[in-house]
């Protein structure tokens, strides 16, 4: 009816006229005044069809409603009719269908009997299980260690407890005290660290109250580190050292208890314009020489600290030695390559005489050596009259000399690689010398005499040989496990050495015991510059460049069982250090517990 | 001669050890199967002594196990489940693939579990060994129970851990057990004693997890599996330590997220009784004398302990909706005292703000608008310092608006020298039952240490100060030769000498220490080192300690001269 909808017609007869609509002009006013008026008009449809309004019957009526409400259209319908059961479970006599029973029905079915099979099979193969029992044990608790029978098995002995987490302290509050806080420094630093680095793994934070607390961002990741640290990290078992540092300390003697040792220092010796690089005491003790950068030799009264004499030897003196014999007044000056003998006049008329004989004596041999490397000279004039009596020219710097107990024999040092002649003794008694050694072994250091026996000591760069002088062999080499050795003393009984070495160390040898240091001092910040040994008292003292003679007590035993007792007694400080370097050289009194040593600071110094 | 060539690395040390990728192959298992095993088993690597003889002479780095723990771990019986898990993946796969839904179910319904109980049994022999190790699986149950359903883990996981935990913290609370509390920035930490086993946990701030992406929660499910069943037995043996029935009978159907207060709220008061019953006298030995001493001091900490016990009994406690109620219900419950917070907050309040006889309101805001006149307005940290302080501390620190004093850690504990400081010294002498009378005696205080610490600096000056003597007469002298050596005539005089006064004391001491610097030459290079390292420490100990106490002094001037300005 919708294609008519816009036109005036809606249809066609079978003449093919247009069957038009009825006219229909009711408006809205129309229609209610309809609605107020007619009683039918609830009952009125327009029909769609024609166009026309219907109005409904009562049956009609009665039909709509009955199928408004869900029930059958015909009223006289009763659907509660009783069942007619065609198909019951009697046994009828007849049956419905005369159909003879299919074959199947009574054949076992052949698909049946494979999927049975299967099943089967799959039961006994274990392929299906029958189904579990609800198993409700997991997740139920109850008393695991209710029979403790301590069964601890060797894995439990050998288990390593994963330490705990360390406890939390002050700074991790969420209120700490505002000592714990970072500065602005200290956090910079924080934020420049590696993780790993970092001593907190957290910043510090202060919160006025507990509602402003935030969650702390990286609460999962540290619990899941932990977790990785219990099962990925390797343990070991680490023994902690439990030492008191007390307990480390050595038990040594007291050093009062082992007095007398220099203890202060009391006299200061002052004179010299350039370091002072080599004092020597008198065998009577009472006389001081000193040989300084300022080429000059200078004598002073020990106990008054008075300059007697001062000779220029006119160059920059290596080393002094006084002669060890009581019975003549000689004294040995190195410098450039030449070794002057003094004669300091310094003693009585007799000791004066004595050496002036030793010296003047031997006149002949002087023609047999004229080839030798060395030359002996005589000195005159203003020389002369300044004490100096004897000049040996050497072919090299000298760098040492050193007498020999008896005073007649003196060694003089002259540091070479290529050559050997590196070390010359020579005779004053008959203006002799000689070079000891056929072969270059090693840069010669310093050289010393045995004190009693005939055998010589030569330190080298690394290690010192001690010669046989008689029998013209080497005995031993002491090994001194340094870098290169500075200076030596030997003890006046003779058994033992102490080798001191630019690298700060002092290795004291037992000649008895090995070739190899009985101790190793470490005492010195810098290096050891010299050594020495104190004539009757168990002393030794050890000068470097750190501006400290350390005075160390040295018993050794006649017994031979018993190794020496080693035990610093004093640090003695007074020099000061100049151009880095600090005491040259040291030497003890030789009858009391006295030190000198010389600096670089142009002064020399007795500690008493 | 003769014999057989020795081979190297096939004795000693190189043949107990084993890699994990030789280890993992031996047992046949993938590598994340490998990890499960190791965490549930406890297996962990261990370092060798001499890393390239084990490493068979390569320094390339290996985790290493030992042999003998691999060996064990063959025949542990889970091995076979986590097999036949796989096959069960596999199998589960194929229904899918084909839609065999009835396989499938029927796959499901068979799926293999396995139990951890007999691991336990093995790894703890004795309940005081599982008890010991327990801090981790706390720490663990009480992060994952704060997990929301996100699929991190699984839903009966979390579940799990919140209900272990509130059984926890209900044990606690009825054996009174907690010691410690301490409020972090990473969490709260509590500490209680069971057993005799100090036992420490973190609890995170309620707030939702930022889940990190670089967190592999695979590990930590398979840590957590293990503790909730080692923490299911032990609160088992725990609750019936105590004559408790586990599990306790908690309306568990009640909603999940109010689960922890309702549990906690549920009233204790059979268990309080019985736990006043368990205080037995100690009985008195007959002790010599110089055990009486010892006796005696632990009588008093004894006491003291138990005072701590009843430190809030009486108290009635009531919680602003601001603060975190369940920490301090937990806390105030374990010292005995009551406590209630708002009905629209949370059920489980016994009482209403309007009560009368309340006598602490826990608020953490700046005011309040009605306040009553009977009961005191505090902030929360007052709780958590009377905890460890194990006193009541004066409430005039902790009202409302009142800059809190700072909150210290009770793990703390110092040795002399350590830095101390000045609140904990406050606190300490609260404790000894002194009455707060001053602030000035505590800058008292303050200024005594510093004195100390000059006083020990001023010694190690000692030494430099008898030098500078020598050097300044040294001086003197040298002028004087100065004067002579110019020819001038010196002016001669005779000024009578001071007596220099020598301090015996002084003189002895320095003596010591001189003898003390000779003997540590004389050490041996081994035994220097070691007392090097040690004095290393020490002193860093120290210089970490002046360095806090100088920066507290800098802070307190900065404080007294704003203070001063504001005047």
């Amino acid at each position: 009816m919708e294609w008519y909808r816009d036109f005036p017609h809606i249809g066609y007869n079978l003449d093919g006229k247009k069957i038009y609509k009825p006219i229909r002009n009711k408006d809205e006013l129309d229609d209610f005044l309809d609605k107020m008026d007619n009683p039918d008009y609830w009952r009125t449809v327009p029909d769609k069809q024609t166009g026309s309004d219907v109005v409904l019957s009562d049956e009609q009526v009665q039909l709509v409603n009955r199928l408004q409400r869900g029930q059958f259209g015909d009223a006289n319908f009763n659907e509660y009719e009783p069942q007619v059961e065609f198909f019951s479970r009697d046994v009828m006599l007849h049956p419905v269908t005369n159909r003879p029973a299919d074959k199947r029905s009574f054949i076992p079915s052949l698909i049946e009997k494979e999927k049975v099979s299967k099943l089967v099979h799959a039961i006994k193969m274990g392929w299906i299980k029958p189904r579990r029992v609800e198993d409700d044990s997991r997740g139920r608790y109850y008393d695991l260690w209710a029979n403790e029978d301590s069964s601890i098995l060797a894995r439990h002995k050998m288990h390593l407890p994963a330490p705990k987490i360390p406890l939390p302290g002050h700074q991790e509050s969420y209120n700490p005290p505002p000592e714990y806080l970072f500065t602005d420094e200290e956090r910079a630093l924080w934020e420049q660290q590696d993780p790993c680095d970092r001593k907190l793994p957290f910043v510090p934070r202060k919160f006025s109250s507990l509602r402003q607390v935030p969650a702390f961002s990286r609460f999962i990741h540290e619990r899941f580190e932990r977790c990785l640290d219990l099962y990925l990290c390797p343990r070991q078992r680490k023994m902690r050292v439990n030492v008191n540092p007390e307990d480390l300390i050595p038990k040594l003697p007291k050093p009062k208890d082992l007095q007398p040792f220099p203890t202060t220092q009391s006299l200061v010796y002052r004179g010299h314009s350039g370091l002072v690089r080599s004092i020597s005491v008198s065998p009577s003790g009472q006389w001081l020489a000193s040989g300084s950068d300022d080429g000059s030799v200078r004598f002073w009264e020990v106990c008054s600290s008075r300059c007697l004499k001062t000779v220029q030897v006119g160059g920059a003196v290596k080393s002094v030695a006084w002669n060890p014999n009581p019975s003549v007044c000689l004294l040995a000056v190195a410098l450039d390559s030449v070794v002057l003998i003094l004669s300091p006049s310094l003693a009585d008329r007799q000791v004066v005489l004595s050496s002036e004989r030793l010296l003047s004596a031997p006149q002949e041999a002087d023609a047999n050596e004229g080839a030798g490397p060395v030359t002996w000279s005589e000195t005159e004039g203003e020389e002369l009259n300044h004490g100096i009596r004897l000049k040996i020219q050497h072919p090299k710097a000298v760098q040492q000399v050193s007498w020999h107990a008896k005073g007649d024999y003196v060694a003089s040092v002259m540091p070479d690689h290529s050559s050997n002649l590196q070390v010359l003794i020579h005779q004053l008694s008959r203006r002799r010398s000689q070079n000891p050694f056929r072969k270059n072994k090693g840069l010669v250091q310093c050289v010393s005499f045995h004190p009693v026996r005939p055998y010589f000591f030569v330190g080298t760069q690394r290690s010192v040989r001690i010669y046989n002088l008689v029998k013209q062999e080497m005995t031993k080499k002491l090994q001194a496990n340094s870098k290169w050795i500075s200076s030596m003393a030997v003890h006046p009984g003779g058994d033992h050495v102490i080798c001191g070495s630019y690298d700060c160390r002092l290795s004291w040898f037992d000649l008895d015991l090995s070739t190899k240091p009985y101790k190793m001092l470490r005492h010195h910040k810098k290096a050891v510059r010299g050594v020495a040994y104190h004539r009757l008292y168990p002393l030794f003292a050890s000068a470097s460049d750190d501006g400290t003679v350390i005075v160390c007590h040295g018993t050794v035993y006649n017994d031979l069982l018993q190794n020496p007792l080693i035990v610093p007694v004093k640090v003695l400080r007074g020099h000061e250090i100049t151009h880095d370097l600090g005491v040259l050289d040291v030497t003890f009194h030789p009858t009391q517990p006295w030190v000198f040593s010389s600096g670089a600071d142009a002064t020399i110094r007795l500690f008493t | 001669m003769g014999g057989l060539q020795k081979k190297k690395y096939e004795r000693g040390s190189a043949t107990n050890y084993i890699t994990r990728n030789k280890a993992r192959k031996k047992l046949q298992l993938s590598l994340p199967d490998f990890r499960r095993l190791c965490i549930l088993k406890g297996i962990y690597p261990h370092e060798p002594k001499h890393k390239k003889k084990v490493n068979k002479g390569s320094t390339a780095p290996r985790t290493f196990y030992l042999l003998k723990d691999i060996r064990f771990l063959l025949h542990e019986p889970i091995v076979g489940k986590f097999r036949e898990y796989k096959v069960f993946v596999r199998k589960l796969k194929k229904a899918y693939g084909k839609t065999e839904w009835s396989s499938v179910e029927r796959l499901k319904e068979n799926k293999p579990a396995y139990k951890l109980d007999h691991i336990i049994k093995e790894r703890y022999p004795s309940f005081i060994d599982a008890l010991r190790d327990i801090d981790d699986a706390l720490c663990m149950c009480f992060l994952f129970s704060t997990f929301a359903r996100t699929g991190k883990c699984h839903v009966q996981t979390i579940q799990l851990c919140r209900r272990l935990t509130v059984e926890w913290m209900n044990y606690v609370i009825a054996s009174r057990a907690l010691k410690k509390v301490f409020i972090s920035i990473k969490g709260i930490y509590y500490q209680a004693e069971a057993m005799g086993q100090l036992i420490t946990w973190l609890v995170p701030y309620q707030f939702s997890h930022d889940h990190p992406t670089d967190v592999d929660y695979r590990v930590m499910a398979t840590f957590t599996e293990f503790y909730t069943t080692l923490l299911g037995f032990i609160n088992f043996r725990l609750y019936h330590s105590l004559n408790l029935l586990y599990p306790p009978k908690v309306s568990w159907t009640l909603k999940q997220s109010q689960m922890k207060l309702s549990a906690l709220s549920a009233s204790l008061a059979r268990v309080v009784s019985t736990a006043e019953e368990d205080e037995a006298e100690l009985d008195q030995f007959p002790v010599d004398g110089e055990d009486m001493a010892n006796m005696e001091a632990r009588e008093k900490e004894q006491k003291q302990e138990e005072a701590q016990k009843k430190l809030f009994e009486g108290l009635k406690f009531f919680l602003n909706r601001e603060v975190p109620r369940e920490s301090l219900a937990f806390l105030i419950r374990c010292f005995g005292g009551e406590v209630s917070w708002d009905k629209s907050v949370c059920i489980g309040s016994t009482y209403e703000v309007k009560d009368e006889t309340i006598t602490h309101q826990i608020v953490d805001r700046p005011n309040i608008d009605k306040q009553y006149i009977n009961r005191y307005y505090i902030q929360p940290q007052w709780v958590y310092d009377c905890v460890n302080a194990k006193i009541i501390l004066p409430v005039e620190d902790y009202f409302l608006g009142v800059t809190l004093p700072p909150h210290l850690s009770p793990f703390v504990e110092e040795k002399d020298g350590d830095y101390v400081p000045p609140e904990k010294l406050k606190i300490m002498a609260l404790q000894r039952g002194e009455k707060p009378a001053h602030e000035q005696e505590d800058e008292e205080e303050e200024e005594e240490e510093d004195e100390e610490e000059e006083e020990e600096e001023e010694e190690d000056d000692n030494e430099e100060e008898g030098d500078d003597g020598e050097e300044a007469e040294e001086k003197n002298l040298k002028k004087m030769e100065e004067q002579r050596s110019q020819g001038k005539s010196l002016s001669v005089k005779v000024t009578a000498g001071k007596v220099k006064v020598e301090n015996p004391a002084r003189l002895e001491q320095e003596e010591k220490a001189e003898e003390k610097r000779l003997a540590i030459m004389m050490m041996k290079k081994k035994e220097k080192y070691l007392y090097d390292k040690i004095m290393f420490g020490k002193k860093r100990k120290v210089r970490e300690a002046n360095k806090l106490a100088a920066k507290r002094k800098a802070h307190d001037d900065a404080e007294k001269s704003k203070k001063k300005a504001r005047k």
